[in-house]
């Protein structure tokens, strides 16, 4: 959790995100931007390592 | 700290053409796709369906600008557009192309 | 980043664990296997290339390889090619006992294989106690003979116990001076691991000193197996979350398919890819994968504060010890998962079953090492019927 982000977070199936659907329409990501506390980036990186259990 | 991702030191150049990086396998996923560069074992979330679709369609046009026309992305949406691009950049998912090429280089 | 998003499944494990055999050349106390006798119903050679020819059309991206040690296998090399060749990474996990010169070089050759060996101490006596006389030497060879053949950074993976914890800075040096990378993991109560995870699971005062030392080592890869440790502060590298059935798996050697390589039990068995729609049809349609895509209750965690940042902890660590899976972590950092221990009646905690241990542990207490249990270093012999 990044020190930006709201220490609280809604229900993931009460989020505008979840109920909007992820195939972006023309003017989704507009709306998605204003919801948001912070704007989160589209892309990210992960560390392939960094998921758990694997071996 | 969650991302790798830092904030790339030269700005994305929507003039050039690019394409998605050769090593680098794309798999849709239901929330956008999950990129794996099999050459520097790096993994990245794309998290929009259309910009994957942008990701995917970029060598089919003369520059960058051209492709985020061609998707029909609406100016409040293009810096945010942008800015992915420069990541995936900075991430080695996509490279630019040079002036003539027709298939992304082999290596 | 919207880890509700991963928790939701996706069309394919990102990467998954493949124990190639339950066969291995060592006996450590805490396998999370209970590997040693090779399995008579293990996949052929065929249907070993047909699991790979499906990751390769569901594009897995990578398989990581384990066992048992998967080098007892003859037709290793052969079945490495092959998923390389498809386009699926490999990442394979070996105790290096056969891991000759002529391997290594064999490995440096070949494309996207990183190699990983097992070690766990960064001192003969410390990792012998819990490997078996002869182990640290073996893992020793096989780093000098990667290093020998220019293979390149390969991986140290070190399971944390409370035996090795005062090790940890001379295991990053270790790997240094290899120019490797260390991995440290969590020790589960898995497999053997149930038998002697009492002795040896890090104590609490242990686990905050090994956050910090990780929280101030990037570089040092943990497989994001430490994520139950998150409420003590910034969380470490990683997605932070249980990935069993959402984000990983594992497939065994008899091809049953479990939610990950820690929960070898029927109650997280979710089918075999050798059912009729094969491994695709298991991953995506699964009762019990559905059911660990579905939102998790926090149960007795719902009203502490920790929780979403520990996420209740390891599954697998719950189950072992006869805790509630919707209840703390035995480890949880606020003691809560100890209190909870105190409440489990003997005997109560579900059991792995003996595995393919080649010989019943003892009951109680750690089991000494065996000198008889290393074999010879001659590759490509199957091990020692039993």
């Amino acid at each position: 959790m990044d020190a930006t982000q709201p220490t609280t977070r809604l229900d993931p199936l009460d989020h505008p995100a979840a109920r909007a659907g992820t195939d972006a329409e023309p003017g989704a990501e507009g709306d998605l931007v204003e919801e948001d506390l912070v704007e989160e980036d589209l892309v990210e990186e992960i560390s392939i390592d960094g998921m758990c259990g694997v071996y | 700290m969650r991302g790798l991702l830092t904030a790339p030191e030269v700005a994305f150049d929507l003039e050039r053409r690019y394409a998605l990086h050769p090593q680098v396998a794309l798999r849709s996923e239901p929330f956008g796709a999950l990129a794996y560069h099999y050459g520097n074992r790096r993994l990245t979330f794309l998290r929009s369906a259309r910009l994957v679709e942008l990701v995917r369609g970029l060598d089919r046009h003369p520059s960058a600008a051209a492709a985020l026309d061609a998707l029909g992305v609406p100016d409040q949406d293009r810096t945010r557009l942008r800015r992915a691009l420069e990541q995936l950049e900075h991430a080695q998912v996509i490279h630019p192309l040079t002036g003539g090429d027709r298939c992304a280089p082999t290596s | 980043m919207r880890t509700d998003q991963l928790k939701q499944g996706l069309t394919a494990p990102i990467c998954l664990t493949w124990e190639l055999t339950y066969g291995c050349n060592l006996a450590c106390v805490h396998c999370l296997s209970s590997s040693g006798r090779r399995d008579p119903d293990e996949l052929s050679t065929a249907e070993a290339e047909r699991v790979i020819d499906e990751l390769a059309a569901m594009q897995v991206f990578y398989v990581n390889i384990g066992g048992g040690e998967p080098l007892v296998r003859r037709d290793f090399l052969g079945l490495l090619d092959h998923a390389v060749a498809s386009g699926v990474g490999v990442k394979f996990s070996t105790n290096g006992a056969l891991l000759t010169r002529a391997m290594a070089a064999r490995l440096a050759a070949t494309d996207y294989v990183d190699v990983q060996v097992s070690l766990d101490g960064a001192s003969r006596s410390t990792n012998d106690a819990v490997r078996g006389e002869g182990s640290y030497a073996a893992a020793r060879r096989a780093m000098d003979h990667l290093a020998e053949v220019g293979f390149g950074p390969f991986k140290i993976s070190v399971v944390v116990t409370r035996d090795n914890v005062a090790e940890l800075d001379d295991l990053e040096a270790l790997a240094r001076g290899y120019g490797a990378q260390l991995r440290v993991t969590r020790l589960r109560p898995s497999g053997r691991g149930a038998a002697t995870w009492r002795e040896l699971h890090p104590t609490a005062g242990q686990q905050r000193h090994l956050y910090r030392w990780l929280s101030a080592r990037p570089h040092v890869l943990t497989g994001d197996s430490f994520f139950h440790l998150s409420g003590l502060g910034e969380p470490l590298p990683g997605l932070n979350l249980c990935g069993a059935g959402r984000v990983v798996c594992l497939i065994d050697p008899v091809g049953d398919v479990y939610a990950c390589p820690f929960v070898l039990h029927d109650q997280f068995k979710a089918g075999s890819v050798r059912g009729p729609g094969g491994f695709a049809a298991v991953w995506r349609s699964s009762r019990l994968f559905e059911e660990l895509r579905a939102p998790q209750s926090a149960g007795a965690c719902a009203s502490c504060g920790m929780f979403d940042a520990c996420q209740g902890g390891c599954m697998a660590a719950k189950f072992f010890t006869g805790l509630p899976l919707d209840g703390p972590d035995p480890e949880c950092v606020l003691g809560h998962g100890e209190a909870a221990l105190a409440r489990v009646a003997p005997g109560a905690a579900p059991s792995p079953g003996p595995g393919h241990s080649r010989r019943a542990p003892a009951p109680g207490g750690v089991r000494p090492p065996d000198p008889a249990r290393l074999l010879p270093v001659l590759p490509g012999l199957p091990p020692r019927s039993g």
